[in-house]
């Protein structure tokens, strides 16, 4: 049993891969949150006037608004003066093709193993990368605009495509909606922007990075995505951060718009630097807003993630079931390691006839991690014969760690048909001696266990991500076993 | 090959093996019969290297290197096999990538190239056949929801597979009935051979005699009280063990 601990704590240990920082000239302005402060990013966007506004009054409800602590989620206040809210690599010219980043800059999404570059024509995913707060480059811009498909970034969007982002913006997440949106809502720098055209299967998967590499600052990108009628994309975000004794914030809103037949298919996969494994100290602190709406009737919305890094995780993709026929589904996988915890799940408000939904929680907790699985499925009064399939599941890896569940079920129609399954299991000594009797070392046998218990996520994934989930599912679980 | 000399060991402090002294020759196949209770798959357990069993003396060596120092998955490499008196459920991965795996484990141990996934299916298919098992199994994940003796035969399914030089079968025969009894016998009569070693652990005269073992040992309360042939496990079935103790 010992040496089993050993080899957990030893994989558990393992080094944060993604840890470098990225010397460049950065445009930091200096820390602190005041009203002069979101002015400077506004004009340094060269934003309109009603943005500014739309900004302004974000902040001010901020202002009223308590920081939430109704989560399980156990961290120090976090000082809202002290971090930056603006940091951009310097750049000389607005950038029109990959040959004119900074190639420090590309040397880091290469270190990331992102597909930023023209050969990744093959694996037909189009990037765009977000460094700290600012939007660097989007791949296949041309490609994608001769099927009518918009990818840029959110400061792209906001002066070509004023009128999009004025109808959609917020109408999904309100400025109003919790304490970490609104301060989005005021300060946010950058983000992605897709919009895809009635009729139109986006010819490739859209994927954004983002990279926090600044240090006191923090990361506030907004993500707009909308699917107009019989449209259907599949979009990936994907996240890094050097290691850094700071702990950094990390606070951004998705919202999703899926029209009259429309589907989404939202993937993650975020990893951002967990924490130094022996002390806790440091790492990204998450709290992240994302929902969706199936607006009209027979659209789709569906959540993918892979939640492995970030000290703390405090997230929970929704969508709102407007649409009579549509469709929500929601298949996370989380793994709380050595100090890291996670306070995630989803919650799916059925309003329109014949909505369904879908939730697979997979929760992995090793070392002192603490993993807790929040979700709420609410029928509404009008949400005929709606029908919500959830399971929930808690693996356990050696006794220091935990898992927590709150499923809250709100049903206001009796036509509703609910199903939900939960368990907890450990990997136990006699599984891992079994392997290990068959010639797989534990490690091996803990990883091949733990992607076995995720299965049902992974395979939701596109396929090249999927492995990259895997990958990564076994590089945070390294040490985990003894 | 297996070499056994006054062999103490146990649990939490609690003495379970007494002194057990054994050595299996290469080709060999040796019977442990015994009580419930009497140490049988703590010896099996010890020499796969389980690691709540404490060895407080003795040695266990195979051909000739001391095997109490290896962790049990380099045993395992080393070609030691244990078919478990109670086979372990292992949700959500494949009975067929389990299998894999172990078996690419120990191609890369002797330094040979994996089996891709096409070949081993190739490979198993043929090994199915040996033990009449059906290819459903193969989708399923490790033994979950699987009888007794479909668990049994998953055993010597990866016996066969991973062609081990020796195998501990602890109590393979119990859980399986008369016709896939046979079937296994069979299976591993077809698998013996002039290398291979085997220690096969069990209550019962008619798995003996499909397997015809070299020597028959009795062991009681941690000790091997005797040893004999074929006649031996003739008098246990006839007389009990009582007239063994002392
Ligand atoms: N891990 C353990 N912890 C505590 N006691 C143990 C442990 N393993 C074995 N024992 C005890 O040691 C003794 C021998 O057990 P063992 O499993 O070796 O018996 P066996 O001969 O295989 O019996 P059976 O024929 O029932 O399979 C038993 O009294 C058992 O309770
Ligand atoms: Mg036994």
């Amino acid at each position: 049993m010992d040496k089993n601990q050993q080899i957990i704590d030893s994989a558990i240990s393992q080094e944060y891969e993604y840890g470098f920082t990225t010397d460049i000239e950065q445009e930091t302005i200096p820390p602190g949150l005041n009203e002069d402060v979101i002015r400077l990013i506004s004009s340094k966007k060269d934003e309109p006037e009603w943005l500014l506004d739309w900004r302004l009054k974000a902040y001010n409800q901020w202002l009223k608004m308590d920081e939430p602590n109704w989560s399980k989620l156990n961290y120090p206040n976090i000082d809202f003066q002290a971090i930056s809210y603006y940091a951009a690599p310097k750049e000389k010219e607005k950038l029109k093709s990959l040959d004119e980043v900074d190639p420090e800059l590309l040397d880091t999404y290469n270190k990331l193993g992102i597909p930023l570059e023209e050969q990744k024509m093959l694996a037909n995913v189009a990037v765009d990368a977000v460094f700290d707060s600012v939007s660097v480059t989007t791949t296949f811009k041309e490609e994608l605009e001769k099927h009518g498909v918009i990818f840029c970034s959110f400061s792209e969007a906001v002066h070509n495509h004023p009128e999009i982002i004025k109808k959609y913006l917020g109408s999904v997440v309100p400025t109003t909606d919790n304490y970490f949106a609104a301060l989005n809502s005021a300060v946010f720098s950058d983000g992605s922007f897709v919009y895809i055209p009635k009729g139109v299967r986006c010819p490739m998967e859209l994927s954004t990075y983002f990279r926090i590499n600044a240090a006191n600052t923090g990361q506030f990108e907004r993500t707009l995505i909308v699917a107009d009628e019989g449209s259907h994309v599949s979009y990936l975000e994907g996240c890094t951060a050097p290691m850094r004794d700071e702990n950094q914030l990390h606070a951004a809103v998705v919202e999703l718009v899926a029209h009259k037949d429309a589907e989404i298919k939202y993937s993650t996969v975020q990893n951002w630097y967990p924490g130094d494994p022996k002390t806790g100290k440091g790492g990204i602190y998450n709290f992240v807003t994302k929902r969706g709406t199936c607006l009209e009737v027979n659209s789709k919305i569906s959540w993918t993630q892979v939640e492995t890094g970030s000290a703390l995780t405090w997230k929970y993709p929704s969508c709102i079931l407007k649409g009579d026929n549509s469709i929500g589904e929601f298949y996370s996988v989380a793994l709380s390691n050595n100090f890291q915890q996670a306070d995630t799940g989803t919650k799916m408000i059925h309003l329109g006839k014949n909505t369904k939904s879908t939730i697979i929680s997979k929760g992995i907790s090793a070392g002192k991690g603490q993993n807790t699985y929040r979700g709420g499925v609410k029928i509404m009064k009008g949400a005929e014969n709606a029908r919500n399939y959830s399971q929930c599941d808690s693996i356990l890896i050696g006794d220091e760690c935990g898992a927590h569940t709150f499923p809250y079920i709100d049903v206001r129609n009796p036509s509703a048909q609910m199903e939900h399954e939960a368990s907890t299991s450990r990997i136990g000594e006699d599984q891992l001696f079994y392997c290990n009797q068959r010639g797989i070392s534990t490690e091996d046998a803990v990883s091949m266990i733990v992607n076995g218990f995720c299965k049902d996520v992974f395979n939701e994934l596109p396929m090249e991500f999927a492995v990259e989930a895997q990958k990564l599912m076994e590089v945070s679980l390294e040490g985990a076993v003894g | 090959m297996l070499e056994i000399k006054n062999l103490h060991a146990g649990v939490d402090g609690k003495e379970i093996l007494k002194g057990i002294s054994l050595t299996i020759n290469p080709g060999e196949l040796h019977a442990i019969m015994g009580r419930n209770g009497s140490g049988k798959s703590t010896l099996a357990n010890v020499i796969t290297g389980r690691d709540q069993y404490d060895v407080t003396s003795g040695s266990v060596t195979y051909n000739g290197v001391d095997l109490l120092d290896m962790p049990p998955e380099d045993r395992a490499l080393a070609g030691i096999f244990m078919s478990f008196q109670y086979p372990v459920v292992i949700p959500g991965v494949n009975n067929t990538y389990f299998l894999r795996t172990s078996l690419n484990a120990k191609l890369k141990h002797q330094g040979l190239n994996e089996i891709n996934a096409a070949d081993f299916m190739r490979l198993i298919r043929e090994k199915l056949k040996l033990v009449n098992m059906d290819e459903k199994y193969l989708s399923r994940a490790v033994n979950d929801g699987f009888s007794g003796g479909e668990k049994k035969r998953n055993e010597i399914l990866q016996m066969l597979t991973l062609e081990p030089a020796l195998s501990i079968l602890d109590e393979t025969d119990s859980g399986l009935d008369i016709d896939a009894l046979k079937i296994v016998a069979e299976g591993v009569n077809n698998f013996r051979n002039s290398e291979r070693s085997f220690l096969a652990i069990t209550h019962y005269q008619r798995l003996l005699e499909y397997m015809k073992p070299d020597r028959i040992h009795v062991l009681i309360d941690g000790k091997i009280v005797k040893s004999g042939d074929m006649t031996l496990a003739h008098e246990l079935e006839e007389k009990g063990y009582s007239w063994l103790e002392s």
